[in-house]
């Protein structure tokens, strides 16, 4: 079954999806778009490096995203410099460095275009096994701290005012989030991973009257965003990584129309602090 | 060094029909000379604070004079930059921070905010809801109530909890005049009834005063104690708030029976209780104040403290610094 190329690239690229659905949901509640892109600009570096050290790519990227988003953190809690600052500041360098250290590699042919916007036709049973298997590792953690990270999410001063310890799921989701963009890697590229993560998750918030709802959502659009972008990428003959994350943004685009029965619904996102 | 250990836990035996469960009288929380720097100076410094079983403890003072610093310090969101915070093990904290609001972003039903630190089931959250009177919002989501019905649903959230201590950082924000009341007096019956200590954050000791039995009054240091006719009574309290809140407080006396609600309706409150009174006395003031050097403000949004007195500890002054800064990262 998995011999055609094209049903490796839907399995794959639905695996990635399942997952970033509801990691992506905690990057819209908490504002991490930015981290996302930081984290996705470090993955080349990874790459670089990888290819540098002869390692594993995924493993490369993994390692080097975990690092960028530790040094945020620990920068952060240091504080005197913006959040938002040092986000470009880490996003950027980490980019430039990377494409400095693969001009380096004039013997290695590397086709950089395949780890900026994705490669996901070329994805091997590896690869699909690496998606799944640590795709399922990253949920199941995910679902151990849920709670917890959820109720900082609301509110950090409760969750660890009442006993939880706030500082700890967030550095469990930095490393989920660095596992994941390993993971994206291939499918959508560098670029793109961002979209993967925060599109389906947004366009959910339009349906889900509570968070579980919403990761579940966000995971299923995501996946139907992969279906959709794939065969459209096969009719029309277009780049299958972008395909894919213009599908997400059509559904999302359909995801706010007005549906004037459905009143009960929650608001959409970008309706907040209207009221504030 | 500021000593104010007067109020000996052993020595606070309320008067309470409740009191069925005897974790003997260890405090809750304690707070020995606990201190917080931020950006070069102290927001905070020589802070003692004991919270016992069952006691509602209310500490009053003008924006900056650290009440949500040292709630932050009790709970253990912030350590101490000096001295120390200690909490009873296992301490089960019902916690409602200052300035609260749930963004819109989250898709978060009321019923699903109450179930945001622990499990419970859909008697306990209907139960804690309906004491409170928000029973009809369970289904709503909580970005979209207004601040009033916020207010009560994060107080019911907090005790749904069951917990041994119910912190409260200024819980009428958004809540007017005559549900200010009400919730005070809420609190009071809930205490009662959960058998909870209560450590609550209000810059309006009038309105507290027949729901608490210790008042802190804070600016930096801990400027005066006691029980809170005491400490209305005091120099210190009425240099910070102005004559005017003294005389505000006397006609809430005279006036405690009842709220006039805004649709004409009027509410009875409880009887002035007993434990307003039963620490008897003004606690010993364990440091001077050179009285007169005060200027008297009362002015919302006036510089919240200018008067200069020497706390002997640190002879620091901290004219109108915001709370905020408690809680940069």
């Amino acid at each position: 079954m998995l011999d055609d190329f094209f049903t490796r690239a839907l399995v794959a690229g639905i695996g990635v999806a399942l997952v970033a659905g509801p990691l992506g949901c905690f990057v819209v509640w908490r504002r991490l778009a930015y981290f996302g892109d930081t984290l996705s600009h470090a993955a080349l570096l990874g790459v670089a490096l990888a290819f540098l050290f002869e390692a594993n790519v995924t493993i490369a990227v993994f390692a080097v995203s975990l690092l960028v988003a530790l040094s945020l953190l620990a920068l952060r809690r240091s504080g005197s410099i913006a959040s938002d600052t040092l986000l470009g500041l880490l996003s950027h360098s980490a980019l430039a460095i990377g494409l400095v250290a693969l001009s380096f590699m004039a013997s290695v042919r590397i086709d950089l275009m395949g780890y900026l916007f994705g490669d996901i036709l070329a994805v091997s049973r590896l690869d699909i096994l690496q998606i799944w298997l640590g795709g399922a590792a990253v949920l199941a953690v995910l679902a151990l701290i849920w709670r917890p990270f959820f109720a900082a999410t609301v509110s950090e001063e409760i969750a660890s005012g009442e006993g939880l310890s706030p500082r700890r799921t967030e550095l469990v989701f930095i490393v989920l989030m660095a596992g994941v963009v390993a993971m994206a890697l291939k499918i959508v590229g560098a670029l793109l991973v961002t979209a993967l993560l925060l599109i389906p998750a947004a366009t959910a918030r339009r349906f889900a009257p509570n968070p579980e709802m919403m990761a579940v959502l966000a995971a299923l659009i995501g996946a139907l965003a992969v279906i959709l972008g794939l065969y459209g990428s096969l009719s029309f003959d277009t780049p299958s990584g972008p395909s894919i994350v213009v599908a997400a943004l059509i559904l999302f685009i359909g995801s706010q129309l007005k549906f004037p029965a459905n009143r009960n619904a929650p608001p959409p996102a970008d309706m907040k602090d209207a009221s504030r | 060094m500021m000593k104010f250990g007067s109020h000996s836990p052993s020595r606070t035996p309320h008067p309470l029909p409740t009191q069925t469960f005897g974790e003997g009288d260890a405090p809750l929380v304690s707070l020995r000379g606990a201190g917080v720097y931020r950006s070069g100076r102290w927001l905070l410094r020589g802070m003692d604070l004991d919270v016992a079983p069952r006691e509602i403890v209310t500490l009053i003072g003008p924006n900056g004079a650290g009440k949500s610093t040292t709630v932050k310090m009790a709970l253990g969101i912030l350590a101490p930059d000096e001295g120390s915070a200690e909490r009873k093990a296992s301490l089960r904290v019902g916690y409602v921070p200052q300035k609260f609001a749930i963004d819109r972003t989250l898709p978060l039903t009321v019923e699903r905010f109450m179930r945001l630190t622990q499990r419970l089931t859909g008697d306990e959250i209907a139960e804690a809801l309906a004491r409170t009177g928000v029973s009809h919002l369970s289904r709503t989501q909580a970005g979209n109530l207004s601040g009033g019905e916020f207010q009560r649903v994060a107080l019911a959230r907090a005790i749904a909890r069951k917990p041994d201590l119910l912190v409260l950082d200024e819980p009428v924000q958004g809540v007017d005049l005559g549900g200010e009341v009400a919730l005070y007096e809420l609190i009071q019956a809930i205490r009662t009834e959960i058998g909870c200590a209560v450590l609550l954050v209000s810059h309006d000791l009038h309105l507290v005063m027949a729901a608490t039995d210790r008042v802190l009054c804070l600016n930096g240091h801990v400027c005066c104690h006691g029980a809170p006719r005491a400490v209305a009574a005091m120099p210190e309290y009425r240099s910070l708030f102005g004559a005017r809140a003294a005389e505000a407080l006397a006609v809430y006396e005279h006036d405690h029976d009842h709220v006039h609600l805004p649709d004409g309706q009027i509410a009875y409150g409880n009887e002035e209780q007993a434990p307003a009174a039963a620490h008897g006395g003004v606690d010993a003031c364990g440091h001077d104040h050179r009285r007169g050097v005060h200027t008297l403000s009362h002015e919302p949004g006036a510089p919240a403290h200018a008067h200069a007195h020497g706390t002997g500890a640190t002879g620091e002054t901290r004219v109108g610094a915001r709370e905020e800064t408690g809680h940069a990262r």
